[in-house]
């Protein structure tokens, strides 16, 4: 147990290069325990993207698909839907031209969606999660002079048509728009429409 | 602050932990100033890589419950589920069922280490005592969680086990039925098997582990001479064959373990089913409450004692071969437990014991590997002879060791470790 | 003393048994899971012969076409027949338990995992070995597996096979070695009586295709830990040649 002759040099560089080493290994043995919390095949076969057919979807009615366990809805608007969401006054909406990146850039129009007539909406609320009613037609009369939307009944945030929210609402964001595309009669919600 | 007397850092973030917490203290009681045997061999590696497979059961363990479903409609699926669906869920499942297997190996070899120098014999008794019921909450451990992939074996396997309990004279038709919670195996019986896998015997395992240790550290180390180093100290108290397990063990500790999961991951890479010993073929097929596969034998490491239960084949005293086979499986566990009491040798290590005690360890542990091979096999005629042969054999390894190592001439154990 | 019982002690770890064959069936093969086209082979001819009745309840179409690399719409257009699965689904087949029991006199069994409760031979040899017998309701038999259920679907490549007398290379029980030929004349012998659409040596490639890729299905991960396990291996051998030296350092203090 003599300490004469150590080479406190070679023996520091040997601990930092076990430590060094060990260290990588340990980050080594955490990946796959790390990575196997990523959504599984299952998970992610689930979360495949959706077919629905939107040829029988008559002007001015809503319908409901599910895509990762929450609706969306595909309406489509009629011309007065579509007139009256555009005549809102600006200043009624907390963001009317959809600065927040709430939707994918191709639908990034003033209607929100790919075509003037067909919105797609994931249909949860933007404050707590609920999810909406659907208010179509001015006589809901969710506020005066009601342009037609969605009104939430959990804590009172109303959109309208193209899913932006209205000021002095509990809801901070527009509707969020999910990535979709078409394919003949069919719309394919959770793929964007450069891909395949 | 604090105990005066314990052990504290001069300042700094160290020393306020050591007011409130013994910290310094503990690392200088176990690590830095734990003085253990220069003379530790090969053998002495295993207590740690024993360790090493326990934390990754554990961790692996945990991260298999995230996705494994303990019904009987879902187990077997859900297991398909982590080795296919789940990112690296092949590589968890294999670390867990190889780790099973890797700690039995080790757990084997850390008793015979054990045997071969006498660990067990005063003053280590308990250590011992703990180390031996480790042991059986391990067989437990592993026993139960080998019914959670809901295979042929895993099915056929704990019925098999279970039904020993029925040879128990009386009361054995209304236990096996408690133990099961149902006519016959069922998700019930699945159900309970689970939470006692994952979180009863894991609690026990890991508590007795503790007390093994601090069992250990109590009266410090055995080595291959049988020597007490604290005999001899220099004039500061160190024992002279001392050595600071930190740093000289842990950085030996440290290549004993890359030789070990360099071994590991060959098997959890090249061979996870241990060509059908460590993963059986018939647990790739369904539970089937109405079908047996031609050939059940237990995981390997059972096999020994499953071979003892099957040699058997008469009755004694007025008891059926049945029950009987279950006594002699069940004795040859306990008889470990009384061990440091049948060792009456006055030295400790087997390289100071005389012949009669190395021939007698020599052929125990042959007798051991012949069960161990004999129970993985169908029964014959023959084979049933050479199983009684070494289960008689295994039984007189103990049962005679008052009388051998009394016996015998033993040679001078020396003054100070060899080597 | 101590290493002799080392040694024996060593040897209760069962390392020896490994590569023992899996029973005595009359063929064998081994899987080549880096043989791509062979597995895309033998996952089509499985769902145009097999699926029908045999599903591969834990497969999914997504994950054979990326471990075979096969596009999607390839996939998609050739490899699934029903509308109700999807590329990402596992491959289920269209057939009712109870119907399969009715037809055959038991469910045809999933056979994801059959290569691990079987073994690759005992696959490749059954695909083999079916063989004509009248007395059968389905007209066949198999030397692999007597009084099996299943018809030889794939009779219409490997044409009839029957029992018969003859000549053969290969020394089978009860054959007699003629001296002259150095053949083995043997009865129990299979062989094709009337030709079907491929010759023999090309049937024998279908039936390693199909086994080759249930081998593949039985345990897809081995193409991970095949990729993975080098890496992990000289990562770990580095690790302990540097413990090593640190040991070695070490342990000059030790006298």
């Amino acid at each position: 147990m003599a300490d004469n002759g150590v080479n406190k040099g070679r023996r520091r560089f040997l601990v930092g290069a076990t430590t060094v080493v060990g260290a990588v290994g340990a980050v080594g043995v955490a990946v796959p325990f790390v990575a196997s919390w990523q959504p599984s095949a299952r998970a992610r076969a689930a979360g495949a993207p959706v077919r629905a057919d939107i040829s029988k979807l008559e002007a001015g009615q809503r319908m409901t698909v599910e895509w990762r366990g929450r609706p969306i809805w595909v309406i489509n608007r009629t011309p007065e839907m579509i007139e009256r969401t555009l005549g809102i006054e600006p200043e009624l909406l907390a963001d009317p031209d959809s600065s927040v990146p709430q939707q994918p850039a191709y639908a990034d129009s003033e209607l929100r969606s790919i075509r003037p007539e067909i919105g797609v909406l994931i249909g949860i609320c933007t404050h707590l999660g609920c999810s909406p009613l659907y208010r179509p037609e001015p006589e809901a009369a969710v506020t005066d002079n009601w342009p037609g939307g969605f009104f939430c009944p959990c804590h009172g945030s109303y959109f309208d048509l193209a899913g932006r929210v209205f000021v002095n609402v509990p809801a901070p964001t527009n509707l969020e728009v999910p990535p979709y595309r078409f394919e003949g009669d069919d719309i394919i919600v959770g793929e964007d429409e450069e891909a395949a | 602050m604090g105990n005066p007397n314990k052990a504290k850092a001069e300042s700094g973030f160290m020393r306020w932990v050591d007011d409130r917490f013994p910290a310094t203290q503990m690392i200088q009681e176990h690590l830095t100033q734990y003085y253990a045997p220069k003379n530790f061999n090969f053998f002495y590696i295993f207590g740690v890589l024993a360790m090493v497979v326990l934390v990754n059961q554990i961790l692996t363990g945990v991260w298999l419950t995230m996705s494994y479903n303990p019904s009987a409609e879902g187990a077997f699926a859900s297991v398909e589920y982590i080795m296919r669906d789940v990112e690296f869920g092949w590589l968890i499942r294999y670390m867990h069922s190889t780790g099973a297997t890797a700690f039995f190996v080790v757990i084997y070899m850390h008793m015979f280490r054990a045997l071969m120098y006498g660990s067990y014999k005063a003053p280590r008794e308990l250590i011992w005592i703990f180390g031996m019921t480790i042991y059986l909450a391990l067989m437990a451990e592993a026993f139960m969680g080998y019914l959670l992939p809901w295979g042929q074996m895993s099915y056929w396997g704990a019925q098999v086990i279970i039904s020993l309990f029925s040879a128990i004279p009386v009361i054995g038709g209304d236990l096996t039925q408690w133990i099961r919670g149902d006519f016959l195996i069922s998700g019930i019986t699945l159900n309970r098997f689970f939470a006692l896998h994952v979180v009863a015997l894991p609690i026990v395992i890991l508590a007795l582990v503790v007390l093994h240790i601090i069992a250990l550290h109590e009266v410090g180390s055995n080595n291959p001479d049988g020597v007490n180093i604290k005999a001899k100290k220099d004039e500061t108290g160190k024992p002279l064959d001392g050595i600071p397990f930190h740093p000289y063990y842990t950085v030996k500790d440290l290549v004993g373990i890359a030789i070990f999961l360099f071994v590991f991951a060959v098997v959890i890479f090249y061979f996870p089913e241990g060509g059908g010993y460590f993963l059986e073929k018939p647990n790739f097929e369904p539970a089937n409450p109405l079908v047996t596969p031609d050939h059940i034998a237990p995981v390997w490491y059972f096999t020994p004692f499953y071979a003892i239960l099957r040699a058997i084949t008469f009755s004694l005293f007025g008891l059926d071969a049945k029950f009987l086979g279950v006594l002699f499986m069940g004795g040859a566990i306990a008889v470990l437990f009384v061990l440091p009491w049948l060792d009456r040798s006055p030295v400790l290590s087997i390289r100071y014991k005389g012949w009669m005690s190395k021939v007698a360890l020599a052929v125990f542990a042959i007798s051991f590997i012949i069960l161990g091979i004999l129970g993985a096999l169908p029964t014959t005629a023959a084979r049933t002879v050479v199983a009684q042969i070494c289960t008689a054999l295994y039984f007189a390894f103990f049962l005679l060791m008052p009388i051998y190592t009394r016996l015998e001439k033993t040679k001078p154990v020396p003054e100070r470790v060899t080597g | 003393m101590k290493k002799q019982l080392f040694a024996l002690l060593f040897a209760l770890m069962p390392f020896t048994a490994w590569g023992a064959p899996a029973g005595d069936v009359p063929h064998s093969m081994t899987p080549d899971l880096q043989d791509q086209e062979s597995l895309q082979r033998g996952m089509q001819l499985y769902v145009n012969y097999c699926m029908g009745c045999h599903s591969l309840e834990h497969q999914r179409f997504a994950r054979a076409a990326e471990d075979l690399g096969m596009p999607q719409d390839l996939v998609e257009d050739n490899l699934i027949f029903s509308s109700s699965l999807a590329f990402n689904d596992q491959m289920h087949n269209a057939m009712q338990n109870e119907d399969g029991e009715n037809w055959f006199g038991a469910a045809p069994p999933d056979l994801t995992l059959r290569s691990r409760v079987r073994g690759n031979d005992w696959i490749y040899s059954y695909l083999l070995s079916f063989y004509k017998d009248p007395s059968r309701p389905s007209g066949v038999n198999n030397t692999v597996f007597e009084l099996v259920a299943m018809p030889n679907v794939l009779e219409p490549l490997q044409g009839v096979q029957e029992k018969v007398c003859a000549a053969t290379d290969h020394p089978v029980e009860g054959a007699e070695l003629d001296p002259l030929t150095g053949k083995y004349q043997a009865c129990g012998v299979l062989q094709v009586t009337q030709p079907g659409s491929m010759e023999p040596e090309e049937f024998e490639e279908v039936a390693y295709d199909l086994t080759n890729f249930l081998a593949y299905v039985g345990e897809p991960s081995k193409l991970q830990a095949q990729a993975l396990a080098p890496k992990v291996l000289i990562f770990i051998f580095i690790f302990g040649v540097i413990a090593y030296l640190l040991k070695r350092e070490y342990w000059r203090d030790v006298h």
